[in-house]
């Protein structure tokens, strides 16, 4: 079982973000960065199969700056085997360029599984996964939360709104990653020893058109700040008739 | 003059309320171009008894393609239907929702057309040749306004951002075949899971209580449950910690890696407000939030607040909200 795992380094978001002088980007300076955690389940499903099946080989991609080698190291040392890292100064918002430039290295990699955690936290548009899937021509499952895989088929249960889907698909195919598939594993010493030497290719990324742009970026307004009306339950009579009267909503 | 695309999603043989959302987000574009909306309404024989809704809420045209294959969702079919629709009609926009379908869909479909695509829009205006469009990002703490050049311009609007309004139209349906068989698809729904037995979904509902830590233990989750009872419009939900520790479900958890939602009213019950959390119910409307630390981080975004221990204002809001429901 061959296996790619598409990884994305975000900035922890309990920060107060600046924006960028250009008034479009993040100013990342003081920022911490970390694998998204979606991707962090997508690279522990990866593991789990590749372990489940007793041999295989489990590759990282990850597009972005010098320091997305960080984030392909720590999947390194999970346990993933090898890196790939498309490099390119910023990580353009547009999902289509992103895609375009993972699928030129994905084409000819004979995966039979393709990972992606369903979205990142910082882009938050969660299309990259299925955009993918379609330019390679794959079956494509999103937002899943269950995963077996058995005689070139898999069987996975997908998150809705109060809902779950079980999904059939065969293989290869493209996953996207929910909460509650599994607990990611730490990389314990001896996987953060071996990781070093493992192999992680460095390649320019060749990024589509972009097709959107970000033309602004904004604090959203503050919320008003609000009033502590009381203590215990003697303050309930005049929470509800804030509720009644000012919010309208009983 | 320009047409907008909308896709109308449903579930089960059901519409969604975001269906609706949908057209009325769509009816927005096409009134600022003189234009029309044309749904695509999907789903087993019978799903065309919904194309009256659609047309309620400004659908000039339903596209209805009714087809055993569609009973659950099918993504591959669906996705080459809507994008054969989209690429024949010459729309300016295509609206779709950011649910679980939507965000399966959208993509799907922008990539087929080759097209630009943005999800979770909060909000939108055509300028010239160019959909402008809003985009929460990291987790709602940055507004980004995004320019779609392209046409169509495909993008999936936040749930309960774009209030149904009704604004009628004649609404002629069209019935349309699928695209291939829709029955040939390699990705299939086997079964739907229905979740919550019954009660009300978080993106359907006007009211939400949500539980935290502060519960102590999954069995006194019955004092969020008879909140939300109290109220007879209300879904309940939690966060993180609790479901971690498998009080709740996953599917119910409100933040950062679970829902989004932006009800009326938001109860947070023993909830401190980490930012994870904040970052799935910070548009609500209206914020209450109950917790024994006056200091609570959850208190700086709430609009009013009660210092008290759940266990004690808990049973007294209840009481409370049924007696002001009486007659209801
Ligand atoms: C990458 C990442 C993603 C995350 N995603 C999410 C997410 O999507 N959603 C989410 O919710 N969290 C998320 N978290 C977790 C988040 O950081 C918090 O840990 C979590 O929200 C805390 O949940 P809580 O408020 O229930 O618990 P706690 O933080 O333990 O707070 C419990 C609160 O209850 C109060 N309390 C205790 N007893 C009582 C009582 N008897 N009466 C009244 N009040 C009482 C306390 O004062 C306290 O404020 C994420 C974390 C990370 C790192």
């Amino acid at each position: 079982m061959k296996i790619a795992v598409c990884i994305k380094r975000v900035p922890d978001m309990d920060v107060r973000f600046r924006i960028g002088a250009d008034g479009t980007s993040l100013d990342d300076s003081g920022l911490k960065y970390d694998i998204n955690d979606f991707d962090a389940w997508a690279v522990e499903a990866a593991l789990q199969l590749k372990e489940k099946a007793g041999q295989g080989e489990v590759v990282i991609l990850s597009l972005g700056p010098d320091a997305a080698a960080e984030t392909i190291r720590k999947a390194l040392s999970m346990g993933a085997d090898r890196g790939i890292h498309l490099k390119t100064d910023r990580i353009p918002f547009d999902g289509f360029a992103i895609a375009s430039a993972l699928v030129s290295e994905l084409k000819d990699g004979g995966y039979d599984l393709i990972f992606f955690g369903k979205m990142s936290p910082d882009s938050s548009n969660g299309v990259v996964g299925p955009i993918v899937a379609e330019l390679l021509g794959l079956p494509c499952v999103t937002a899943i939360s269950k995963l077996d895989i058995a005689d070139g088929k898999g069987t996975a249960k997908r998150e809705l709104e109060g809902a779950q889907e079980i999904v059939e698909f065969p293989l290869p195919a493209v996953l996207t990653v929910d909460e509650g598939l599994n607990t990611a594993r730490y990389p314990s010493l001896k996987g953060i020893m071996a990781a070093k030497k493992k192999p992680l290719d460095v390649k320019p990324a060749t990024l589509g058109e972009n097709k959107v742009t970000v033309q602004k970026l904004e604090l959203p307004p503050e919320r008003a700040a609000g009033r502590i009306i009381g203590e215990g339950s003697a303050a309930v009579p005049d929470l509800i008739k804030a509720l009644q009267t000012e919010a309208k909503v009983l | 003059m320009a047409n907008i695309f909308a896709f109308a999603e449903a579930r089960n043989g059901e519409l969604r309320k975001v269906a609706l959302e949908t057209i009325t987000a769509a009816r927005t574009l096409a009134d600022s171009t003189g234009g029309e909306v044309h749904a695509l309404l999907v789903g087993a024989p019978g799903i065309g008894a919904k194309a009256e809704q659609l047309a309620q809420h400004g659908a000039d045209i339903v596209i209805l393609c009714e087809h055993p294959g569609f009973t659950q969702y099918n993504p591959e079919a669906t996705a080459a239907l809507a994008a054969e629709r989209i690429k024949g009609g010459g729309y300016r926009a295509a609206v779709f929702t950011t649910s679980a379908q939507g965000r399966d869909l959208a993509p799907r479909v922008a990539a087929k057309l080759g097209v630009g695509l943005v999800t979770d829009v909060t909000g939108l205006e055509l300028t010239g040749d160019t959909l402008i469009v809003k985009h929460p990002m990291n987790i709602g703490k940055l507004i980004a306004t995004i320019a779609i050049a392209h046409t169509p311009a495909v993008i999936a609007i936040r749930p309960n951002t774009f209030t149904p309004a009704q604004t009628p139209t004649a609404g002629r349906v069209e019935t349309a075949e699928p695209v291939g068989d829709p029955s040939a698809s390699r990705v299939v729904v086997k079964e739907l899971v229905q979740g919550g037995g019954g009660k009300l979904d978080l993106a359907d509902a006007p009211v939400i209580v949500a539980g935290g830590r502060g519960l102590k233990a999954a069995e006194n989750f019955k004092l969020v449950e008879e909140l939300a009872d109290a109220f007879g419009n209300a879904a309940v939900g939690a966060t993180r910690a609790v479901t971690d520790d498998g009080w709740r479900p996953h599917s119910d958890q409100i933040g950062q890696t679970g829902r989004l939602v932006s009800p009326d009213l938001y109860i947070a019950v023993g909830i401190s407000g980490a930012v994870q959390h904040l970052a799935g119910m910070r548009t609500s409307r209206t914020i209450v939030a109950i917790n024994k630390d006056k200091d609570a981080p959850i208190f700086n975004v709430a609009d009013y607040g009660i210092v008290g221990d759940v266990f004690e204002v808990v049973p007294a809001l209840t009481a409370a909200v049924r007696e002001a429901r009486k007659g209801h």
